[in-house]
């Protein structure tokens, strides 16, 4: 590849401003919301048309130049590091809504569009887009679909992958893909599903039409406090088991409260081992009647104090601790961890135990917010990293806790992708042959590996060097349990 | 038939034979849908392949009803899936068609089609967790998982979904399942189509509990489920006469009413929901996005200009399924899972270049 030619190549197609390659002017593209990983591309691209995105893929295509496409750089496994010989395709300037289609209630949007804006948008008819990741604000709505993002409100409404009807997507040979539409489904191996969370490993989502949703009429949020993790836990799995499926349903332990309510006083009872927010909507009858089953539910799964938020304000209110959770962390320790595995729910207390047990062992605090309702862990682990060897401990108790997720029958990823940070654990969740079919089915789009090379499949000879262990939910005798 | 039989060794033995061999294999549930998959026969294509029966590998391997999934082998009758459900109160959200009162797990995710609800339960492919499969190499493949979320790795199980047993013998699935509904009422209002997709427009905009909407030969019927304080509330919104305990929602799925016995080729229309009408006799489902349609002219241009896609509902389904869509991406794809295509050619899913 000669740069010179690819650099001039891509002059000639686009203008002088949508073309970065001044090290100082690409320092904000070398990672993304993982930012203990970094690296320099060579050049950052940011086309303000399709026809400038296709021009690029031509060129890289031609010249075997590997390209790297970014959102809005929100994604949290460093699924748009960049190659320090490649191309980051940024699409953040194409950010147009296209067509907000009220009678088939859906929106035809541009990759770049953020997540937050489709829902603003659509506001004044009522309606919205459901799938709330907490970066909604900044995350655009291609990212979400590369990364099948979740949020707060999955549980009841679905990903990514539940909320998108249509797509486009230009694939490395330069031909667009136009899967599904305004409609329900589409003949045809459903593509739509299989790029719903493919990382931009498969193509460039160039349109996505979105489901839009009528707004909730009412809505209550409750906060429940318990003295003991286990019970909060136990309570999870009973309400969703008794039939309900609220809109939201999350669990902080004792660290994740004390470190929110010293950030923003959110109000949330200090002296709780852990506490559960529980949001419930819909029609003002429905959401009454749903509010006192859930509330005999706590007390009688051992909540010793139930408040319940009616106001907007006091909603709001409950919630911030919530989502300053992170960020109130940062103030508490040097340096955090997030994990991100999935779990069944009947197994959350055991899990949590075995985190503990892990956190006292490797001697690193480890803080528990997360989507309860949905089996869908964070924990966060406390470390500094300029302590020696603490950086090191708290990536060898991540990948515990992890393959602890796949022994349970749960999963390494639930939201935040493979992306680089958990390609050692991937082998852990998968054999030889799973993550060999993925890669035939990289090459039937991508034969030659430009798309995001190196990311969320890992190579079986890296699995190999690693002494990847391959769990099969459950069946290795109480793995955890032997490893200390 | 046991209801209960691990047949996983012999099937992955028969798949590996068969890609030593080079011999195609027509792979085998029920057979309930065998009707969308052969041009011009109402019987078994068996001179395009070996038969390899899946239904002998059956029963429910896991059900924890509050998890909400359940895990199951393929050649589980959706019948017994369902009945072992609803006697903990819940059911597959995407009610699956169950035509002539048949059909396996397996083969309703092969066929990928879903039922009534949906629009607002959401559709078969959405409900799949995560597979335990075969690739036409023989090789056994686990994929997803049993729980909600989970993003390690391409959504090969989702894949699976309408994929036509073409990318892999299907042996188990984990689908996630809903708690039934505690109060259900049918509303049923005289009127005609194009109103009828009128107020299905409107009610589409508004915070109500409908799960399914069917128009046919006059009349609108709306399906109410959730707490019984807002189903009432709705009831008394959207209007007509209130019918508890309504049978008609399984016979449309299962296609059992009067329409579907009718004479004239049935096309399966599913566009945007706002679509115009056609002047032929029509059944609308899915608030408008899902229309059944009496006629001898092809309707796929038709539905091109709508936005949306038209199949025959017949032998020719599931040829022209595949046909509608990219052919060379196709075409890999269904190398890079059975690169000898020994699995379930009747489906024509990789015609020849002539």
């Amino acid at each position: 590849m000669s740069r010179a030619i690819v650099t001039e190549l891509l002059r000639a197609n686009l203008p002088a401003r949508s073309l970065i390659t001044d090290p100082k002017a690409l320092k904000p593209y070398e990672t993304d919301g993982l930012t203990a990983i970094r690296e320099l591309p060579w050049l950052v691209a940011l086309p303000e048309n399709v026809r400038q995105v296709e021009a690029v893929v031509r060129i890289c295509r031609g010249h075997g130049v590997p390209l790297v496409a970014r959102g809005a750089g929100t994604g949290l496994s460093g699924g748009a590091r960049p190659h320090k010989d490649g191309i980051v395709l940024g699409l953040s300037k194409l950010n147009k809504i296209l067509e907000v289609d009220i009678d088939n209630c859906v929106a035809r949007v541009e990759p770049g569009v953020r997540n937050q804006a489709i829902s603003d948008a659509v506001a004044k008819h009522r309606l919205y887009y459901a799938p709330d990741p907490s970066s909604q604000i900044a995350c655009s709505i291609g990212g979400n679909v590369a990364e099948n993002s979740g949020g707060v409100h999955c549980l009841k409404y679905g990903l990514t992958v539940h909320n998108v009807v249509g797509l486009t997507v230009l694939t490395v040979d330069g031909s667009f893909l136009e899967l599904g539409g305004k409609g329900l489904d589409s003949p045809g191996y459903d593509l739509m599903a299989l790029l719903c969370g493919s990382e931009g490993m498969l193509g460039i989502v160039t349109e996505v039409t979105v489901r839009l949703l009528p707004m909730p009429p009412e809505k209550r949020v409750l906060l429940a406090a318990f003295h003991e993790v286990k019970a909060a836990a136990d309570v999870v799995g009973n309400i969703i088991g008794q039939g309900l499926v609220p809109a939201g349903l999350e669990m902080m332990d004792r660290l994740a409260i004390e470190a929110a309510e010293d950030y923003v006083h959110a109000g949330y009872p200090r002296e709780a081992a852990a506490i559960l927010l529980c949001e419930l909507d819909g029609v003002e009858a429905e959401v009454e009647s749903n509010l006192s089953f859930v509330s005999h539910l706590l007390e009688e799964g051992g909540a010793y104090d139930i408040r319940v938020a009616v106001e907007p304000e006091e909603q709001a209110r409950f919630w911030m601790g919530r989502k300053a959770a992170f960020p109130a962390m940062g103030r508490i320790s040097p340096d955090y961890y997030c994990m991100d595995g999935t779990i069944p729910r009947a197994r959350l207390s055991e899990v949590l135990e075995n985190i503990e047990q892990l956190s006292r062992h490797y001697g690193l605090k480890v803080a528990n917010v997360f989507h309860a309702g949905d089996g869908n862990l964070h924990p966060l682990i406390l470390y500094d990293a300029n302590e020696p060897g603490q950086l090191e401990r708290t990536e060898e108790m991540g990948g515990r806790i992890l393959e602890l997720c796949v022994a349970v029958g749960g999963s390494v990823t639930g939201e935040h992708g493979v992306g680089v940070e958990k390609l050692d654990q991937m082998c852990s969740q998968f054999s030889a042959t799973e993550l060999d079919q993925f890669h035939r089915l990289k090459a039937a789009f991508d034969p030659e590996l430009l798309l995001n090379p190196g990311k969320a499949i890992p190579t079986l000879s890296r699995c190999s060097e690693i002494g990847g262990m391959h769990v099969h939910d459950g069946k290795l005798p109480f793995p955890h349990l032997e490893r200390f | 038939m046991a209801a209960n039989a691990d047949q996983q060794d012999r099937l992955v033995e028969a798949v590996g034979a068969a890609f030593a061999e080079r011999l195609p294999l027509q792979i085998a549930g029920s057979g309930s849908k065998v009707f969308l998959t052969e041009p011009g026969t109402s019987r078994g294509r068996a001179d395009v392949g070996r038969l390899l029966s899946v239904a002998e590998h059956s029963g429910v391997t896991e059900y924890r009803p509050e998890e909400l999934v359940v895990t199951a082998r393929a050649g589980t009758t959706l019948k017994e899936l369902e009945q072992q459900l609803a006697r903990e109160r819940q059911m597959l959200p995407f009610e699956p068609p169950r035509f002539s009162g048949a059909g396996t797990l397996g083969g309703a995710i092969a066929s990928g089609l879903s039922g009534p609800g949906r629009p607002w339960y959401g559709s078969l492919r959405d409900a799949v967790l995560g597979v335990e499969m075969i690739n036409g190499r023989g090789e056994f493949l686990r994929f997803g998982g049993q729980v909600m979320k989970n993003v390690a790795g391409y959504d090969v199980s989702r894949l699976q979904a309408g994929a036509f047993g073409t990318l892999g013998v299907l042996l188990s699935a984990s689908i996630k399942i809903l708690p039934k509904p505690v109060h259900e009422l049918t509303c049923v209002i005289a009127l005609e189509a194009e109103i009828a997709l009128e107020r299905l427009r409107e009610w589409a905009r508004l915070p109500l509990p409908i799960t399914a909407t069917c128009h046919v030969d006059g009349q609108l019927r709306v399906r109410l489920s959730g707490a019984e304080s807002a189903v009432v509330w709705a009831a008394g919104h959207i209007g007509g006469d209130v019918v508890h305990a309504e049978p008609f929602w399984s016979q449309v799925r299962n296609h059992e009413i009067d329409f579907f016995k009718r004479e004239g080729t049935l096309w399966r229309l599913s566009l945007p929901p706002n679509s115009l009408l056609t002047d032929e006799p029509t059944l609308i489902e899915w608030g408008g996005a899902l229309r059944w349609v009496r006629s001898e002219q092809a309707m796929f241009d038709w539905a091109r200009q709508q936005g949306g896609y038209a199949l025959p509902f017949n032998g020719d389904y599931s040829t022209q399924y595949f046909l509608q869509v990219d052919r060379g991406l196709r075409k890999r794809i269904k190398k890079a899972f059975d690169p000898a295509e020994v699995l379930n050619p009747l489906t024509d899913v990789v015609p020849d270049a002539n």
